[in-house]
């Protein structure tokens, strides 16, 4: 697989209600910001474009089409939609690359959760005859999941609230994040439960907005002038669907992902891990093997804000200009889907 | 440089209104498994899954790749769920192809599907948008005028779009899994059904169907060890462009255009009517066949309808081009696999696996979908033979 360059990346703030914004104005700006990082005019300028959303946070069919609004597809462009997290806009976007049918790619991911109330409108993703007439939201799966490892002694409260205590810290100097601040343990274990053993703020605020990335093979970052961190590995996995079936303590597809995706072939200086759940984050560093030496989630992760749609691409794009601003060698990003970390995304980016 | 890829197994199921026989589940495996019957394969020879379908709101689940992972035996394996409006059955494929020709993967499956009858496609199309004017027409109501227009430029006849209604339902009749079966349809039958939305007749749109189909694609190699006859993709190409914007020609817009000079140009196509043995086109109401005629460069501008008055288009006819043998989606409509229908049709075509509807001696044959506010673009051409 040849060496995909990230060129430029650019996220809009985390706000819990965008108001009247609509799709192409939460679009807009993070696209232009990175046509300039990347010395571009438009999506005329690459290949191929790719985006990442879901018809139901804005509660409406086809959110996607108005983002083509916003690229000045005039003339038409080569374009494509997931109905996933961005970061599997990114996965497409890198088989053109891989195939030769494209040097350069725009990959953007939005999220409006504000005009619904996210946890039980994420219910109706869950099996249709066995599961979504139960209104399981996602909070309940997580809390169960927290449950189950407290019970088998493999994480405790305490461990959970450093989580959040780092995530709030670390989040202090991102610009972007909703959530952010000085706050110990104690404190954070003196908070009431709200969905036991979950704490609210073990769970990830809800969050509109959007992020946007430009990639291109490393001749055309050459081309282009512009520092860039390199796609050494990604790949992508699922496992079933069924809770019942799974061991939720760990999570099997990011391993397979990491294992596919080539995480344990360096030390890994950086790490941004799509943990919706405090919980979440100590399985997914286990899943990883990441040592004590990795910084995980610099930017504060989703704990401190998450567009849905947007925050696994958002992950990698950290990553990447993290290593690009010299903080590190070797990052892992990684994103997730569905309930529980059911779908799992690892990318490994190399600095230059 | 890309590399070689082609379609080794087709699946279908049969097309009616409600496949209440089946649960979502059921259908998309019933298809998967039928391809991976047709290449002689089993689950485990598959590397990864691509799915496809159009919005989550046609059966009330959202992003079901989720729920759907089970009954594909895609677990422990990677899953794409592709959404690009009517046209992501097409581009499913081309996307699913993307795994193969990227060198990435060896060989893949890749579903489209819509269970129609689990909520209401007019309703979900037609729900009020936030800060938009709300249009509730569904997807006739918003062709029909644009449809109009055609007609004032080109002086069609008026009976142009009843000749496709009837010329496809013949079709369709030849093809045991096409949802409508209307061996004896007349062109009088046509014009006295009722008026939906001018000048559309009720028998000039698609019906609603439940449906999946399913393709397994492979690399070179493991298509040249494959028992069946490959389909070899020679060009696929995809194009978007706005809803709306100051001076968009609707009528023949120029993402099309654009889309099928790319496809031809890759799969070395000068003149579509010649090179060409047959195509399946994304037409779900009848006028979009001497539309798209033009379009996709078939005939000259204006000229379109006079291929399918002259009976070119029709197999039954004996047409030098025949359009939609399998019935098209004017015979079968689970919206989101309608797409992938065309294309795996056109590929059953190459391989000589079409049955009754097979046009003789087929080599090579066009994939065809659109979506949106025929905005999104998908095309492919598959050939028996490989260069």
């Amino acid at each position: 697989m040849r060496d995909v360059a990230i060129v430029a990346f650019a996220q809009s703030d985390c706000v819990r209600d965008a108001g009247a914004r609509n799709e192409v104005e939460l679009i807009m700006p993070v696209l232009q910001e990175v046509y300039k990082q990347t010395g571009i005019n438009s999506a005329q300028d690459v290949d191929f474009t790719c985006s990442g959303s879901c018809d139901y946070q804005q509660g409406a069919a086809f959110a996607f089409v108005a983002g083509v609004d916003a690229l000045g597809a005039v003339p038409p462009i080569k374009e494509s939609h997931v109905e996933m997290d961005a970061a599997w806009a990114l996965y497409e976007s890198w088989l053109k690359i891989q195939m030769g049918q494209a040097e350069s790619a725009l990959i953007y991911g939005f999220g409006k959760s504000s005009p619904g109330e996210l946890p039980i409108v994420l219910s109706q993703q869950l099996d249709p005859y066995y599961l979504a007439p139960l209104w399981v939201d996602t909070i309940a799966f997580a809390a169960m999941q927290a449950r189950v490892m407290l019970e088998q002694g493999l994480i405790t409260e305490a461990e959970m609230a450093e989580v959040v205590a780092r995530s709030r810290k670390n989040a202090a100097n991102n610009p972007h994040a909703q959530l952010k601040g000085d706050v110990s343990v104690d404190e954070l274990l003196a908070e009431p439960e709200y969905e036991s053993p979950l704490r609210r703020h073990d769970c990830c605020p809800i969050s509109d907005g959007a992020c946007a990335m430009i990639i291109c093979t490393v001749e055309k970052a050459k081309e282009w002038g512009k520092p860039y961190a390199v796609i050494k590995g990604i790949d992508h996995r699922i496992e079933t669907h069924h809770i019942g079936s799974r061991d939720l303590t760990q999570s099997i597809s990011t391993k397979q992902a990491a294992e596919a995706a080539g995480v344990a072939q360096g030390p890994v200086d950086i790490a941004e891990l799509y943990a919706p759940f405090s919980h979440q984050e100590i399985i997914l560093r286990r899943a990883l093997n990441l040592s004590d030496d990795t910084k995980v989630n610099p930017s504060g992760g989703v704990l401190a804000g998450n567009v849905m749609m947007a925050s696994g691409l958002s992950r990698i794009g950290e990553v990447a200009m993290r290593l690009i601003n010299g903080e590190g060698k070797r990052g892992v990003a990684h994103a997730t889907s569905g309930p529980c970390l059911q779908q799992n995304l690892v990318t490994v980016l190399e600095a230059q | 440089m890309a590399q070689l890829a082609a379609v080794v197994g087709v699946g279908q199921t049969k097309y009616k209104t409600k496949r209440g026989d089946v649960s979502i589940a059921g259908l998309v495996r019933e298809a998967a498994q039928n391809a991976l019957n047709d290449a002689q394969l089993t689950w485990d020879d598959i590397d990864a899954v691509i799915l496809g379908k159009a919005p989550d709101m046609f059966e009330g689940v959202i992003m079901p790749e989720l729920y759907l992972t089970d009954a594909l035996g895609c677990n422990g394996k990677p899953m794409l769920r592709v959404h690009t409006a009517g046209s992501v059955g097409g581009s499913t494929a081309i996307v699913a192809a993307s795994y193969v020709q990227s060198g990435v993967f060896k060989r893949i499956l890749t579903v489209s599907f819509e269970k129609q009858s689990e909520s209401n496609a007019m309703w979900a199309l037609s729900n009020p948008q936030p800060f938009s004017p709300h249009l509730n027409a569904g997807a006739g109501g918003y062709f029909a005028p644009i449809i109009r227009e055609y007609m004032r430029r080109s002086n069609a006849p008026y009976d142009a779009g009843i000749k496709v209604a009837v010329k496809d339902r013949l079709h369709g009749a030849k093809n045991p899994l096409a949802h409508l079966q209307l061996p004896e349809i007349t062109m009088k039958e046509v014009e006295d059904s009722p008026m939906l939305w001018e000048p559309l007749r009720f028998l000039e749109a698609c019906p609603s169907s439940d449906g999946a189909c399913a393709m397994v694609i492979a690399n070179e190699d493991l298509a040249e060890q494959s028992p069946g006859k490959p389909a070899w993709i020679r060009g696929a190409a995809m194009r978007s462009e706005p809803t709306m914007y100051a001076g968009r020609e609707q009528v023949n817009p120029q993402a099309g255009r654009d889309c099928a000079k790319d496809v031809y140009k890759q799969a070395g196509i000068d003149n579509p009517r010649k090179d060409l043995d047959c195509a399946e086109i994304y037409v779900p109401f009848s006028w979009y066949e001497p539309m798209w005629l033009e379009n996709l460069g078939f005939a000259e501008e204006g000229k379109g309808w006079e291929l399918t008055m002259s009976g070119a288009t029709s197999l039954l006819e004996g047409g030098d081009i025949p359009w939609n043998c399998s019935g098209g989606v004017l015979s079968s409509n689970p919206i989101g696999a309608s797409g992938m229908i065309r294309f795996a049709e056109a590929a059953q075509q190459v391989r000589g696996e079409a049955g009754d509807h097979q046009v003789d001696g087929a080599k090579t044959a066009m994939g065809h979908a659109y979506g949106g506010g025929a905005q999104f673009y998908s095309m492919w051409i598959v050939s028996s033979e490989k260069h």
